[in-house]
């Protein structure tokens, strides 16, 4: 009997006819990818609210009274805890990896649609439980998104009693909920590509979102552990992390516990969460870049090799983040050796979107400015971390506003900026309208050059040693008072950066109606996703048949050719092609019937 | 014939075909969608074991009281007769391995779609599993009643015993529990015919879930009850 593959077998798709089962209950990979999206950026927004509130007691101190030190702490460990789990892996994994991994690999859906949509409302709970913490008990937790022990269980810390068991509920709900998501993506991506896509032809925005679900599935059952007995610690008193400890005179019932074993879970799994975040964002803005340049990738396969070098460097350098917790001199040299060494393919990927301009005729469209802006920020962000890689260099500036300027330039703007390109880019598929052009480069520029106003100071901060994590600086003699009048300046500038983000959601939800109707390839894009015969796809993405893939998603400018562009759909026999790889699903396919 | 067909388009052997194989059109590996994800599943889930036994091993070197001895704890006695270390444990151990090969059979006999056999295959094993689960409920009410052993302290040495084992072996006796819940139903359908038309892998599916949660039970066995 011939062996048939499963993409080519004829699959039940549910089709729903209610509004509730279409909309609500939806098993569409398409409809959970919006929900998933909508509900990140919705409680990105309560993080960014409580990021302006910081701003604003740092740049204004007794001048607001907005929130007093307990309140600070807790708004700290909210917004990265929020921004770095809740907002940035739902909105890459649930947001476009479930939107783009089925349309790039030319499927109807995702391989467990029903586990797709559990994902999602499983998904829903864990931030409800999270936001739950606002108003339980003293509040959310305030130790700090690192959530380290001791400190996160001691009765000084706000939030000590509920707000990090909910916390920590919240987040072990999280990660059942991404894994289910997760494995769908993964196998999709595997296991049910059309005819003709070999994973060599798939878009990059595959590659890093595929890469990177691979890492969220190994690098969460960590941080799952790390909850769980830290769970443990809190709610039965056990001692997995509590050392013996004297809080106000009297011993608490703690023994023996390792504070460190903690950072090691967490960091095992925070490591390889910074690339969960920085992946996706490599794959599509690459995309975004070849697409507005009318020129193929630079190097894909070394794109490829870099995404997946780096996926697995990322699991060997967590105790970077651990220089101060005190190690063996021999730890310390290998984690800075191998975090270096992780700059080699992350270098390469930037000299490849370089190249990827050079030359290009470029087409200065909204998500093009976007992706532009990601190089230089993350160019940025990327040489700081190489002074922090070093151990002698990071044991000054680890607790400083230096470390605060790298993570938010290397994985805060940067991934953002992408998530915005990304948006503008697909926008005109997702919802079969345009956005309005001038609104998303005034959206583009208040951004761009807002976040440098914020972020570019700080570093200079940091060298002055301006520690992090405090509520007011107070009247120290290391502390000038050019640096109390630059927080000033910084908290002006993410104020406006704050308030500069309307113009997107406006521009988002005027362009929904009023927007000028999307032509099906507004872009001329040669990948799949473009290719569909409804604008938005439908249910089910393709007509009657699959669609076959005869070459890369690259081919734009090719000698010879009609337009500037050839759909991956177009065989070789039509249009010629810059594929390096020679295969023609066609003769496969008799050949496979010799 | 077929093969000459093949060697003269170019297929390649060694390193170069595997990455052929692996970056082919369509599907990288030739099992069904549910057998993948189960195998990433279970990857994922070993992470997770990992981490557990590697939580435990460095709590073990931090704690600053003795560990207790696990042969005197774990040691049972028939009709007064000498305690003898690690009985209940070692019977529990050969249930979980004899319910692996219980499994195994039904997994070939569902390929066979002899539906009868499958079925009592997988009740048995389910059984197996049920068994293991009620001998460690006894395990942990002599532990909790008779001993005083509890998650924050024991009366044997250091707290962290009475965390670790409640932790670890109450996370793998779920996992074991949700394997009889899954075997069961799994078989119902197989004897209502339900994976006629579809196929038997997903008799394969569940055992890959049930061969896993056995060598994890190995695992813990070596380094939690031996060690």
């Amino acid at each position: 009997m011939a062996y048939v593959p499963l993409a080519d077998q004829e699959q039940e798709l549910h089709h729903p006819h209610s509004w509730v089962t279409k909309y609500v209950w939806s098993q569409d990979h398409k409809v959970i990818a919006i929900q998933y999206a909508v509900t990140a950026i919705a409680v990105g927004v309560v993080a960014l609210v409580l990021s302006l509130m910081m701003r604003m007691q740092l740049g204004f101190p007794e001048t607001f009274n907005l929130i007093d030190p307990s309140e600070y702490y807790q708004a700290v460990t909210m917004h990265g805890m929020i921004m770095v789990v809740y907002l940035l892996t739902a909105l890459f994994m649930g947001g476009f990896g479930n939107y783009l991994i089925p349309l790039m690999c030319g499927s109807r859906d995702m391989v467990f649609p029903f586990m797709n949509m559990l994902s999602y409302w499983v998904y829903l709970l864990s931030v409800l439980i999270l936001m739950a913490s606002f108003f339980v008990g003293e509040g959310p937790t305030g130790g700090g998104w690192t959530l380290y022990p001791p400190q996160t269980n001691l009765a000084g810390t706000p939030g000590h009693d509920s707000g990090i068991v909910l916390m920590l509920i919240s987040l072990a709900v999280f990660i059942v909920a991404f894994t289910m998501g997760g494995l769908n993506y993964v196998v999709t991506t595997l296991q049910s590509r059309c005819r003709g896509l070999t994973m060599m032809r798939l878009p990059l925005s595959v590659w890093g979102i595929f890469v990177a679900t691979c890492l969220a599935l190994f690098a969460f059952p960590a941080l799952l552990v790390a909850a769980i007995m830290m769970l443990f610690d809190t709610l039965l008193g056990t001692s997995f992390f509590m050392p013996a400890v004297i809080e106000s005179g009297t011993p608490l019932d703690h023994n023996g516990g390792s504070p460190v074993l903690f950072q090691h879970l967490f960091w095992f799994f925070g490591h390889p969460e910074v690339y969960i975040v920085a992946l996706p964002a490599f794959g599509l803005v690459s995309d975004v870049l070849s697409v507005h340049a009318r020129k193929n990738i630079f190097g894909y396969r070394m794109m490829v090799w870099a995404i997946i070098a780096i996926g697995a460097l990322s699991f060997i350098v967590w105790a970077h983040h651990m220089y101060v917790s005190g190690m063996h001199p021999y730890f310390g040299f290998f984690f800075a050796t191998t975090t270096l060494i992780i700059a080699v393919p992350t270098a390469l990927k930037v000299y490849n979107w370089v190249l990827t301009l050079y030359e290009g005729d470029i087409r200065l469209n909204a998500p093009m400015y976007f992706a532009i802006g990601f190089i230089f920020t993350f160019i940025h962000g990327g040489l700081t971390g190489l002074f922090l890689g070093n151990v002698i260099i990071d044991l000054p500036l680890s607790d400083t506003y230096f470390v605060v300027a790298h993570f938010h330039m290397v994985m805060g703007v940067s991934p953002v900026l992408v998530v915005f390109a990304a948006i503008y880019h697909w926008y005109p598929k997702i919802t079969g309208r345009m956005f309005h052009e001038g609104m998303a480069k005034l959206h583009f520029w208040c951004t761009f050059l807002g976040t440098y106003a914020i972020y570019l100071p700080m570093h200079y901060l940091g060298f002055l040693g301006v520690p992090r994590r405090y509520y007011a600086l107070g009247t120290t003699d290391f502390i000038p008072q050019s640096a109390q009048d630059l927080n000033t300046a910084i908290t002006i500038a993410a104020l406006f950066v704050g308030a500069s983000q309307l113009l997107f959601f406006s521009n988002m939800l005027w362009s929904l109606r009023n927007g000028k109707k999307a032509d099906p390839n507004p872009w001329g894009a040669a990948s799949l996703e473009w290719q569909t015969a409804e604008t938005p796809p439908i249910h089910g993405n393709w007509g009657a048949e699959l669609p076959t893939v005869y070459r890369w998603a690259y081919d734009y400018s090719v000698p010879g050719a009609h337009k500037d562009f050839i759909p991956q759909n177009t065989p070789e026999s039509i249009e010629p092609t810059m594929d390096e790889q020679h295969f023609d699903p066609d003769l496969d396919k008799s050949k496979a019937d010799l | 014939m077929s093969n000459v067909a093949v060697n003269q388009t170019g297929a390649q052997s060694g390193v170069n075909g595997l990455v052929d194989d692996w970056t082919s059109d369509k599907q990288t590996y030739h099992v069904p969608w549910g057998k993948a994800m189960m195998w990433i599943f279970l990857v994922s889930d070993t992470f997770i074991f990992t981490c557990f036994l590697t939580g435990y091993l460095n709590v073990r070197m931090t704690t600053t009281e003795p560990w207790p001895v696990q042969s005197e704890i774990f040691a049972l006695s028939f009709f007064g007769s000498d305690p003898i270390p690690l009985i209940l444990i070692a019977i529990m151990t050969f249930i979980l391995i004899t319910s692996s090969g219980t499994m195994a059979l039904a997994v070939n006999f569902g390929y066979r779609r002899d539906k009868i056999k499958t079925f009592w295959l997988m009740v048995a094993t389910a059984a197996f599993g049920a068994s293991f689960v009620s001998m460690q409920a006894f395990e942990w009410s002599k532990l909790i009643l008779d001993e005083g052993v509890r998650p924050w302290g024991n009366p044997f040495g250091a707290a962290q015993f009475g965390s670790v084992f409640f932790m670890i072996t109450g996370f793998h006796g779920l996992h074991v529990s949700i394997g009889v819940i899954y075997l069961l139903i799994v078989a119902t359908k197989v004897r209502k015919g339900h994976y006629d038309k579809k196929g038997y892998e997903i008799v394969e599916i569940a055992g890959l879930y049930w061969h896993f949660v056995d060598l994890v039970w190995v695992f813990i066995f070596a380094f939690f009850y031996l060690l």
